[in-house]
């Protein structure tokens, strides 16, 4: 049986390439940054190599990244960050949108209820993007941060970064993005793409997890969520995790390196999988159908339910996600799929393949054929689709 | 650790009784799209005898499991048995199901006590009212 690994947005298998610049880290050169004798030294020369490339890959500079644990206390670091110095100046509104990651979004909700901030979701519309113009118009006297993702992690839709990084320059607020999903997958330059911060994860990208970078432009005034050492500039507190930040570096220069060929390969591939999935009827493709990642695939299925066809996908070795209620451990389906105004009993039924570079033709191929036997076979025995068949209830898609 | 037992995952991927029945007895639908489960119980009854039952379930792999074990154990019993089946015996004939699906098991039992109250009301049987109440106290959405 094939074995396809489906869901490189949820974590990637590390690269041989992350691996090996681990290894001496572990092993061998094992001192602690802050020490001086000669291993603790040569750990610090190796961590501030890491950052000089991991800065290169995103057009910052050095002292402007601040390695983490992930981008899930990037995006934390950043956001209250931002407030902080936000309500120094008495703005305390911040813009995000609807469709964020948890990280993102929980973070705000905390502000709100917490600390009386007010917060602005922007509207994603039904193709899971939202418009700098948009961005522009809800910005107020009173904000402080505009934070929008790169690239969303569910549908793979990516945003006009560029241009709402131009707006909020433009307006003098700040700007965060958490490109989790897009650093290594597409081009970053946080000067070229007015980024004020970034959030970055290494699992997503082939490295190790539990590292992530926060870029802060110079001069933004950053709060510690962690209190201890002066590491990272006494940012962040906690010695480094100097094996996992040299497999971060060493992967994400990989894959920004191989942006161009990984664009060329993914994207035909991720078109004949769209092309192959639509032939499903009453399907329907989440999310722009242009501006999305090269890996990233979500589609929405009528009359079915998305855990029992991961269940059924992994019986045929493809490992998938959903966004469905019963995979997402909580009892409404992903908040994205509702962001983007698919009604509950479509966003059940969802699916998300997502592809590394590694894929082949034969196994996009051969993923399609498993996705119509599974959500044929389960709508066989779905009273729901029955339901939808016999006109007894309303299609939501066109077939 | 797999997130379900060995027998759920034998009934999720071999249902027993899934399908239609024609001409049922008595025929019980629970749950809604927007919950994203419905379970429906197709009963064959000769004198107060589940002679025959069949299962239809949109929803997650406990869902199909605990309608499929469900209709295992009342298959061929009195309805007075089958009534008596609770959500508790289906997940322990399950070898167990993890905490947030129990509300699966849940409706596996409203199912079939709905097939029979349709029976009852069909045939113009008496029966308490209490033994079939409104909606599910499981708690799991507020749709029920």
């Amino acid at each position: 049986m094939m074995r396809i690994y489906a869901d490189n947005a949820a974590t990637t298998k590390m690269s041989n390439t992350a691996i090996q610049a681990m290894l001496p880290y572990m092993a061998e050169i094992y001192g602690n940054p802050s020490s001086l004798y000669t291993i603790g030294q040569e750990a610090k020369e190796a961590l501030e190599n890491a950052r000089a490339r991991v800065a290169k890959c995103i057009g910052a500079e050095p002292r402007e990244i601040i390695f983490t644990s992930g981008g899930s206390e990037a995006d934390n670091q950043a956001i209250v960050s931002a407030a902080k110095s936000g309500e120094r100046r008495g703005k305390k509104h911040i813009i995000s949108t609807a469709f964020e990651h948890h990280a993102v979004l929980h973070t705000l909700k905390k502000l709100e209820k917490e600390q009386g901030f007010e917060v602005t979701l922007l509207d994603v519309h039904a193709n899971g993007i939202v418009t700098a113009e948009e961005v522009a118009n809800a910005i107020r006297e009173d904000t402080c941060l505009v934070t929008v993702m790169f690239a969303n992690n569910e549908i793979g839709t990516v945003q006009p970064i560029a241009e709402i990084g131009a707006v909020c320059r433009e307006k003098g607020v700040l700007f965060h993005t958490d490109a989790v999903q897009a650093a290594g997958h597409t081009t970053i330059d946080v000067k070229a793409q007015n980024i004020d911060m970034l959030s970055i994860s290494a699992h997503k990208f082939h490295g190790p997890k539990g590292a992530g970078v926060l870029y802060a432009k110079k001069g933004i005034p950053l709060v510690n969520l962690i209190e201890g050492g002066a590491q990272e500039r006494g940012k962040r507190a906690g010695t480094e995790n100097v094996p996992a930040i040299m497999g971060l570096a060493a992967a994400l220069e990989e894959a920004t390196a191989n942006i161009a060929a990984y664009e060329a390969k993914m994207i035909p591939l991720r078109d004949r999988l769209i092309a192959g999935l639509s032939e499903i009827p009453y399907g329907e493709l989440n999310g722009d159908r242009e501006h999305r990642l090269p890996g990233t695939v979500n589609f929405c299925f009528e009359g079915i339910e998305g855990e029992s066809l991961l269940l059924l996908l992994d019986d045929k070795g493809v490992s998938a996600s959903s966004g469905s209620a019963c995979t997402s451990g909580s009892l409404d389906p992903s908040h994205v799929l509702l962001a983007i105004g698919r009604p509950h009993e479509v966003a059940h039924g969802s699916l998300r393949l997502s592809f590394g570079e590694d894929v082949t033709v034969e196994e996009i191929d051969y993923t399609i054929e498993a996705v119509k036997e599974v959500v044929a076979y389960l709508r066989g025995m779905s009273p729901f689709w029955r339901d939808l068949e016999s006109g007894k209830r309303p299609h939501i898609f066109a077939k | 650790m797999a997130l379900y037992s060995e027998k759920v995952m034998d009934h999720f991927r071999n249902p027993r009784n899934v399908g239609v029945m024609e001409d049922p007895s008595g025929v019980g639908e629970v749950g809604n799209p927007v919950c994203g489960d419905i379970m429906k119980i197709y009963l064959k009854i000769e004198n107060d005898v589940i002679t025959d039952v069949k299962f239809e379930t949109f929803g997650c792999g406990s869902a199909i499991a605990s309608s499929s074990m469900a209709t295992e154990l009342i298959k061929g019993k009195p309805l007075s048995e089958a009534l008596e089946l609770t959500n508790k015996a289906v997940t322990e004939a399950l070898g167990g199901l993890p905490a947030h699906k129990l509300h699966c098991s849940v409706l596996a039992e409203e199912a079939i006590k709905a097939a029979v109250k349709d029976y009852y009301d069909k045939n113009g049987i008496a029966y308490d009212p209490a033994m079939f109440p409104e909606g599910c106290d499981c708690d799991h959405c507020g749709c029920h």
